[in-house]
C-alpha cells in the first residue's frame, strides 16, 4: 500500500449535518473514540437550509397533541409505506431530543407563558413544529457543532470519502481525500455512521446544495447494503421559479402555515378543488375556517394548503400545465394578503418570516409583505436510502450504521414537513449510541491495502486524460436534464426507460471524465469523483420508479394515475445484483401491531 | 443576452494575479452564477468554495470590487457592469487556492470560549421558562451563519494582524449571544477583558455593514459587552459597592 496516513477511531461518522453531528456527540459521550468527516466546513451542511422547524409532539400550543398523534400523522403522509417501528420511535422521542437541543443553548421562539413554540405545518393535525423564525435549520447545526467542539470529536473538515473499507462483509473504516491539498487518507475504524444527505444534485431544479450529490446511498451499495423506497423523491411543492438562476431554491412551507395561501393566474384558490378523501374530515371547508386554522382557533381545521407535500406539488403542476400558470411557470403564493386580516402585517411577516423575506427582495426584488410570490416544485428530499434496523440503525452491513436522509423507513412514500429535523436528532442519537455499542463489542478488523491502492488510483485516473477527457460539468448537466425530464414529478415507463439508456450512455462518458490542473483544491476534479454515485442512485431511482407501477406519495406514474392497494403491502428493495447491476425485489412492509391499528383507527376521525 | 468582463483572482498560496473572463450573463444572475459558468466551461479547476447558494450556508465569502460580499447573493444588476468586475479572495486569512481562503482559525477561536452552561430547569419536566422578549436579542446573534465577513473586514485582523490577541467581531458576538442568553450561568467577562482583548475594537462599524445578515454587531453586541466590562472591572464606585455587598 502506498504510504497514506492512517487515522484509528472507534467510530467514523460520515457527514457533519443535523444527523452527523449528533451521532458523533452520541457516540463519543459514550466514551468511544470520535471522527466525524464533512465535505463542507463545519456548519454549513445542508441542514442549515431547512427553514420551518422540527416536529414534536410536545402539546406546548395544543394540548391535544401527543405521541400517538404524531404518529398516525406520519403513518397517513407516508401512505402506509413507512417501517411502522421507526415512526413509533420517532413520534415518541422527538420531544425529548428538541428539549436537549435546549439544554444545548438552542434559542428557539416561544409561546406566552414561555415555553418553546410551535407551529402549523403540512399534514400535521395540531401545531408542532419547534421553530426558531424560518431559520431552524441553522440553529440546529450552530447548537449541534457549539455542543460538539467541546466534547473531544475529532472533524476532518473539506475531505469526502471515495469508499468504504470491508473486511470479509464487515465495514471497517473509509477512504477518503481532503479537498484543500488532493491528499488521500484510510480511516480504520471499529463502526462506521453514513450521514451524508440527499440526492438531489441529480435533478436540475432542486433547493439542494452541491453536497448533495448521493455519496452514502451510492456508498452503502458498493458495500453491499440493501436500499429502500428508492422511487420515493420529495418535490417540494414550493422552490422559487424566478429569476432562472434561483430556480429551486426553497420557499418554506411555513409561508402557508402562517396563513399563506396558493393562487393560479385567474386569482383562485385552486387547492380547495381537490382534496384528498383521507384528509377531507381534517380540511377546512371554506377559506375563513382555514384562516382561523392558521391563527390558532382550536375549533377550525386546516386549509388545504397544507395538505401532504407531494399533493400540493401535483396540484401546482396540473394548473401550469393547464395553462392557469403564473407568467414564470408557477403559481402564486401569497402572503400579502394577510394585511386584510392583520394591521401590522408588513411587520408580522417579517418577524415571522425574515429568510423568506430577504430571500426575495435580494434575489427577485421581491416585498413579499406587498405582493405574492411565484413558486413550483424543486427536488427536495430522498425519502428512500440505505434500509436500517430502526432499533439501532445498523443497516445490512455490519459494522455499517446511516441516519438522516441518507437511510430509509420513516417517510415511506411521501415525509411530512418538519419530520426531517427531528429524524435527524432522534436517529442520529441512536445510530451513535449502537454505533459505539457495536465499536465496544467487536474488534478492530483489518483494512485491506490493495482495496486502498485500487481506490486510489481510480481516484486519479481523471488526471491522467486531461484536457482530452470529457467536461465533468456537462456530464453532470446532462444527468439533471434527465432526471428532471424524464424522472421528475410526472412519470411513464417509456420516459423512464429512455432515461435509464442515457444514464448507462452517461456512465460511458464520466468514465473517460478528464481533469486539467493539479490536484490541490480542484473543483473539477471533485466533481468527475461525484459522478459515480450520482448516476448510480439515479439508475436506482430509475429502477424502482419503473418497478412501482401505481401512483403514491412522491411517486406519480401518468401511466397508472392510481393508487393500488396491493402495491400498499410492499416496499421496494434494491440491492447489487452480481452482474453489479441494481436487483429490485419487493418486501412486504413492515405490519402494524393492534395497538398500531387501533391508534390510526382513532385518529383518522 | 449581454457580455461582461469579470476579474477573477487565480494562483496559490498568495501568489496568483487577476484574469480576465469575458462571459455572457441573463437577468437576475449573481455572481456565483458566472464563477460558476466560467468555472464549468473555461475554468474546471478553478477553486470556489460554496455550499447552499441562498444565503444561508455562509461558505461563498469573497471581496467583490473590494467589497466583502456574499457571491450568492449579490446580483449582477447591483454592480456596474460597464468595468470590470474583480472578484477576489478575503484577505484576512491564508490564501489557499483562486476564490479559496484557510478560515481554520475561527474554529480553533470558538473552542476556547466558554460553553453554555444552563441553570436548573425551571419546571419539573425540566424544561424552562423564557420570555420572548428576553431572548430577541441572543436571537439576533444566533442569526449569525459564520462567513466571517465581518472577521475580514475587521481592521484589528486585517491590518494589525493580530489573530492571537483578539477573537474578532464574529466571536464578539458568539460572546454576547451566550451573556445575554438568560437560562446560561457562566461569566466571560473577564476572558473578554483579557484573552479576547475587547479593547481593541474601537467600533468603527465596518463589521455591521459587511453583515450579510444584518446584525448590529457593534451596537447591540459589542458596545453592550465593553460597558459589562466596564461595569465589571473599570466603575471604581460600583467597585466600592462591591466591597461592602
Amino acid at each position: 500500500m502506498a504510504d497514506y496516513p492512517v487515522h484509528e477511531y472507534d467510530v467514523l461518522v460520515i457527514g457533519a449535518g443535523g444527523a452527523g453531528l449528533r451521532a458523533a456527540i452520541e457516540s463519543s459521550a459514550a466514551g468511544a473514540k470520535t471522527a466525524v468527516v464533512t465535505k463542507s466546513l463545519l456548519g454549513k451542511a445542508h441542514t442549515v437550509m431547512a427553514e420551518g422547524g422540527m416536529a414534536a409532539a410536545m402539546g406546548n400550543v395544543d394540548e391535544r397533541d401527543n405521541w400517538k398523534v404524531h404518529f398516525a400523522d406520519t403513518m397517513r403522509g407516508s401512505q402506509y409505506l413507512s417501517n411502522c417501528r421507526m415512526a413509533e420511535i420517532h413520534a415518541k422521542e422527538a420531544p425529548a431530543r428538541v428539549r436537549e437541543l435546549e439544554a444545548w443553548g438552542a434559542i428557539f421562539d416561544r409561546t406566552k407563558d414561555g415555553r418553546i413554540n410551535q407551529r402549523n405545518f403540512g399534514g400535521h393535525r395540531y401545531p408542532r413544529l419547534a421553530h426558531v423564525g424560518d431559520r431552524t435549520g441553522l440553529e440546529m447545526i450552530r447548537t449541534l457543532q457549539d455542543h460538539g467542539i467541546h466534547q473531544g470529536i475529532d472533524v476532518f473538515a473539506e475531505t469526502t470519502v471515495i469508499k468504504l473499507l470491508q473486511d470479509g462483509g464487515r465495514c471497517v473504516g473509509a477512504f477518503a481525500y481532503d479537498r484543500e491539498k488532493g491528499r488521500f487518507m484510510a480511516f480504520h475504524a471499529k463502526a462506521v455512521v453514513l450521514a451524508s444527505g440527499g440526492i438531489g444534485r441529480s435533478f436540475r431544479v432542486t433547493s439542494n446544495s452541491w453536497e448533495y450529490t448521493a455519496d452514502g446511498q451510492a456508498l452503502a451499495y458498493q458495500a453491499g447494503a440493501e436500499l429502500l423506497d428508492m422511487e420515493f423523491v420529495q418535490f417540494h411543492p414550493t422552490g422559487m421559479v424566478w429569476p432562472p438562476s434561483v430556480k429551486g431554491i426553497l420557499v418554506t412551507e411555513g409561508v402557508r402555515g402562517e396563513g399563506g395561501v396558493l393562487k393560479n393566474k385567474d386569482g383562485k384558490r385552486f387547492m380547495f378543488d381537490d382534496i384528498p378523501e383521507n384528509y377531507r374530515p381534517q380540511t377546512a371547508d371554506s377559506p375563513d375556517e382555514g384562516w382561523r386554522y392558521t391563527q390558532g382557533d382550536k375549533s377550525a381545521r386546516r386549509p388545504p394548503e397544507l395538505l401532504t407535500r407531494d399533493h400540493v406539488a401535483r396540484c401546482i403542476n396540473r394548473e401550469v400545465k393547464a395553462g392557469r400558470g403564473s407568467p414564470h411557470g408557477g403559481v402564486f403564493l401569497d402572503i400579502a394578503w394577510i394585511k386584510e386580516k392583520l394591521p401590522n402585517s408588513v411587520e408580522h411577516i417579517k418577524k415571522k418570516l425574515p429568510s423568506m423575506y430577504h430571500q426575495f427582495k435580494q434575489l427577485a426584488d421581491l416585498d413579499i409583505t406587498q405582493e405574492p410570490m411565484e413558486v413550483g416544485p424543486t427536488t427536495h428530499y430522498m425519502m428512500g436510502g440505505i434500509q436500517v434496523d430502526a432499533e439501532s440503525q445498523m443497516s445490512s452491513v455490519p459494522g455499517l450504521f446511516a441516519a438522516g436522509e441518507c437511510a430509509a423507513g420513516l417517510h415511506g412514500a411521501n415525509r411530512l414537513g418538519g419530520n426531517s429535523l427531528s429524524d435527524l436528532l432522534v436517529f442520529g442519537k441512536r445510530a451513535g449510541e449502537h454505533a459505539a455499542k457495536f465499536a465496544k463489542s467487536n474488534g478492530a478488523d483489518r483494512v485491506n491495502p490493495a482495496d486502498i491502492d485500487a481506490a486510489a488510483q481510480a481516484a486519479l485516473a481523471p488526471f491522467e486524460r486531461g484536457a482530452a477527457g470529457e467536461n465533468p460539468f456537462t456530464v453532470q448537466s446532462e444527468l439533471q436534464d434527465i432526471m428532471q425530464n424524464l424522472v421528475g414529478i410526472v412519470r411513464t415507463e417509456s420516459e423512464m426507460e429512455e432515461a435509464l439508456g442515457k444514464i448507462e450512455a452517461l456512465r460511458a462518458r464520466a468514465a473517460k471524465a478528464g481533469i486539467t490542473g493539479n490536484i490541490e483544491y480542484n473543483t473539477g476534479w471533485h466533481t468527475a469523483l461525484d459522478l459515480d454515485n450520482m448516476l448510480s442512485i439515479s439508475e436506482m431511482i430509475a429502477t424502482a420508479a419503473l418497478e412501482r407501477k401505481e401512483s403514491r406519495g412522491g411517486h406519480f406514474r401518468d401511466d397508472y394515475p392510481e393508487k393500488d392497494a396491493e402495491w400498499g403491502k410492499y416496499n421496494l428493495q434494491i440491492a447489487r445484483g452480481t452482474d453489479g447491476r441494481p436487483m429490485v425485489r419487493r418486501v412486504p412492509v413492515v405490519p402494524l401491531t393492534d395497538e398500531m391499528k387501533q391508534i390510526i383507527e382513532e385518529q383518522s376521525k | 443576452m449581454s457580455t461582461a468582463t469579470f476579474q477573477i483572482w487565480r494562483g496559490e498560496r498568495g501568489n496568483g494575479k487577476f484574469v480576465d473572463y469575458t462571459t455572457e450573463y441573463e437577468t437576475g444572475m449573481v455572481v456565483l452564477d458566472v464563477v460558476h459558468k466560467i468555472q464549468g466551461s473555461v475554468a474546471n479547476d478553478m477553486a470556489v468554495r460554496w455550499n447552499c447558494k441562498a444565503g444561508k450556508c455562509g461558505s461563498c465569502s469573497a471581496e467583490i470590487n473590494g467589497k466583502p460580499r456574499l457571491m450568492c447573493m449579490t446580483r449582477l444588476n447591483q454592480l456596474d457592469l460597464t468595468q470590470p468586475v474583480t472578484i477576489e479572495p478575503m484577505k484576512t486569512f491564508p490564501h489557499v487556492k483562486d476564490l479559496v481562503t484557510d478560515v481554520s482559525w475561527n474554529y480553533e477561536v470558538k473552542k476556547k470560549i466558554q460553553k453554555f452552561t444552563p441553570r436548573k430547569p425551571d419546571a419539573p419536566d425540566g424544561t424552562w421558562r423564557v420570555q420572548q422578549a428576553d431572548v430577541d436579542r441572543p436571537q439576533e446573534f444566533r442569526k449569525c451563519i459564520e462567513c466571517f465577513l465581518c472577521q475580514d473586514v475587521c481592521h484589528v485582523l486585517r491590518d494589525h494582524r493580530l489573530h492571537d490577541e483578539f477573537i474578532g467581531p464574529r466571536f464578539l458576538i458568539h460572546t454576547a449571544q451566550l451573556e445575554m442568553n438568560p437560562l446560561d450561568t457562566g461569566n466571560r467577562l473577564k476572558a473578554l477583558k483579557d484573552d479576547y482583548n475587547i479593547g481593541y475594537c474601537n467600533i468603527t462599524k465596518c463589521c455591521t455593514k459587511v453583515c450579510p445578515e444584518e446584525i448590529k454587531i457593534t451596537d447591540n453586541g459589542i458596545i453592550p459587552l465593553k460597558e459589562r466590562v466596564v461595569d465589571e472591572f473599570y466603575d471604581p464606585l460600583g467597585g466600592l459597592f462591591k466591597m461592602f455587598r
